[in-house]
């Protein structure tokens, strides 16, 4: 309770700030609106903005589901497979060097200005993290635990699934925390190169005509989903941890 | 009958130990002393058909057997029967729960049957890997310290309970602790850069009351020998 008052207090606080900037400099609204301004266009837009956000969300969504998937499978398969491995890395390293930016243009050239370029980038945006996060952990269980295993006369893929995998839960984890903030990055940049619909068509769109209050209250929206989808994965992935660390919530409420 | 006789090679192209010679005493306790780094945990790995670091040349006649070490592991995200059943579970076979059962109970931890390791104290979580180790059914039966870790009372407690529920099987302990050696080896050993030398060692299948006087002679000798030992 009392974190949520400080988080309340620091938002009053950076509005405050806001308004005061807006009134002490005299600056025109077409260049920095009030805040008071940009609720009114939030809430007279209301319909325009959920349109596109509701665009946007769907290509963070689906995105993120995707890229999450197929990156946690990409780790299962290198771990299971040292060809694949010695094969892939390198290239999985070296695409890490090339902007998303850079691609953005491209993929809108072979996907098209639907939602599917951005899903796309979203997907390139997340699918690294959490492949090299989970494939890390996957390959870092307990010396013991392995030998155990050996002694038990366990098979490969018994190991890795019961084993490998639930000891590299924690990695998924942070892997996924990773992805869930930048999957919406990938989203907007998508937008920004080509679209006709979403957040960041919006924005750029507003931004051209001087509507800079148009332009804060979707930003507005988009940081709000971004936070939400955030603390939504961040909850996700520490259940996963305490899952996988076998903490129970008795043994959380005891400590 | 479980023998070892060979020598390691390092990946340094150093020995760890040379011409080797070890016989496991048939159903019951030989314990393997000596100081740190000289290849006793290499010894039991070989045993256990573990990798180690180096090449061995020589011999080992071993079986299947079940391993405990030093930490316990237990898996953090199964409870105490899920760690117990776990051999089952890695080979793809049925589980016997009324087996892990009783031997949970066993080792004293019914009432903690789904509670998770993280939940439990450290002798606990040593009774839960013993019931494991039970719960695989193997004659040939290797430790690597497992009791090392516990406080005095834990650590005689639980080296009753083993030899009680390990009863007739062929077991390796590997140990630093005289006292322990002197309780449960039927065959104590030292190993040195010179190579494994016999030690006297009870004569009775019981274990020794840890305050009997033939247990703190037989502590003593082994105290006197491993100070030379590691000379």
């Amino acid at each position: 309770m009392n974190r949520f008052i400080w988080v309340l207090l620091s938002f009053c606080f950076a509005i405050a700030a806001w308004q005061a900037l807006v009134s002490l400099t005299g600056v025109p609204h077409f260049i920095l609106p009030a805040p008071k301004q940009v609720l009114d266009t939030l809430i007279k837009s209301r319909e325009l903005i959920a349109w596109h956000a509701v665009v946007t969300i769907s290509e963070v969504l689906i995105g993120l589901l995707l890229g999450a998937f197929l990156g946690a499978l990409t780790a299962l398969h290198l771990m299971v497979s040292a060809t694949s491995r010695r094969l892939l890395m390198p290239i999985l390293v070296f695409s890490q060097a090339i902007p998303v930016f850079a691609l953005a243009p491209v993929l809108t050239l072979w996907l098209g200005y639907g939602i599917w370029s951005k899903v796309f980038m979203a997907v390139l945006i997340t699918y690294f993290p959490v492949a090299s996060n989970f494939l890390d952990g996957l390959r870092r269980t307990d010396r013991g635990y392995l030998d155990l295993a050996t002694t038990m006369k366990a098979g490969r893929w018994q190991t890795l699934l019961q084993i490998r995998l639930p000891a590299a839960l924690p990695s998924l984890a942070s892997g996924l925390k990773l992805a869930a903030v930048y999957a919406p990055i990938g989203a907007i940049i998508g937008e920004w190169v080509g679209a006709s619909d979403g957040l960041g068509y919006l924005m750029l769109l507003a931004n051209g005509r001087a509507k800079i209050d148009l332009m804060f209250a979707s930003l507005f929206v988009l940081a709000s989903f971004t936070v939400i989808l955030h603390s939504l994965v961040s909850l996700f992935a520490n259940w996963l941890t305490r899952r996988a660390k076998g903490e129970t919530k008795e043994l959380l409420e005891k400590a | 009958m479980i023998t070892l006789a060979g020598s390691l090679l390092t990946g340094t192209n150093d020995w760890l130990f040379q011409s080797v010679e070890l016989e496991l005493f048939p159903g019951g306790w030989s314990c393997l002393l000596g100081p740190s780094g000289v290849g006793k945990t290499t010894i039991l790995r070989l045993l256990a058909g573990l990798e180690t670091h180096g090449a061995f040349q020589g011999k080992i006649n071993t079986a299947r057997c079940s391993y405990m070490a030093q930490q316990d592991l237990l898996m953090p995200w199964l409870n105490v029967m899920g760690n117990v059943t776990l051999g089952a579970k890695l080979r793809g076979e049925e589980i016997d729960t009324q087996r892990a059962r009783e031997l949970i109970e066993q080792v004293g931890l019914t009432e903690h049957t789904d509670k998770y390791p993280g939940q439990l104290s450290g002798g606990m979580r040593q009774r839960a890997s013993l019931a494991r180790t039970l719960m695989e059914d193997q004659d040939l039966v290797l430790l690597d310290e497992p009791f090392s870790a516990l406080d005095a009372k834990k650590r005689a407690d639980m080296q009753e309970l083993a030899h009680e529920l390990l009863g007739g099987k062929t077991v390796m302990l590997v140990t630093h602790d005289p006292a322990e050696a002197a309780r449960l080896g039927n065959r104590n050993l030292i190993m040195n850069e010179s190579g494994l030398h016999a030690m006297p060692a009870k004569t009775i299948s019981n274990i020794l009351a840890p305050e009997a006087p033939e247990t703190l002679n037989l502590q003593s000798s082994l105290l006197v020998a491993l100070r030379k030992a590691a000379a």
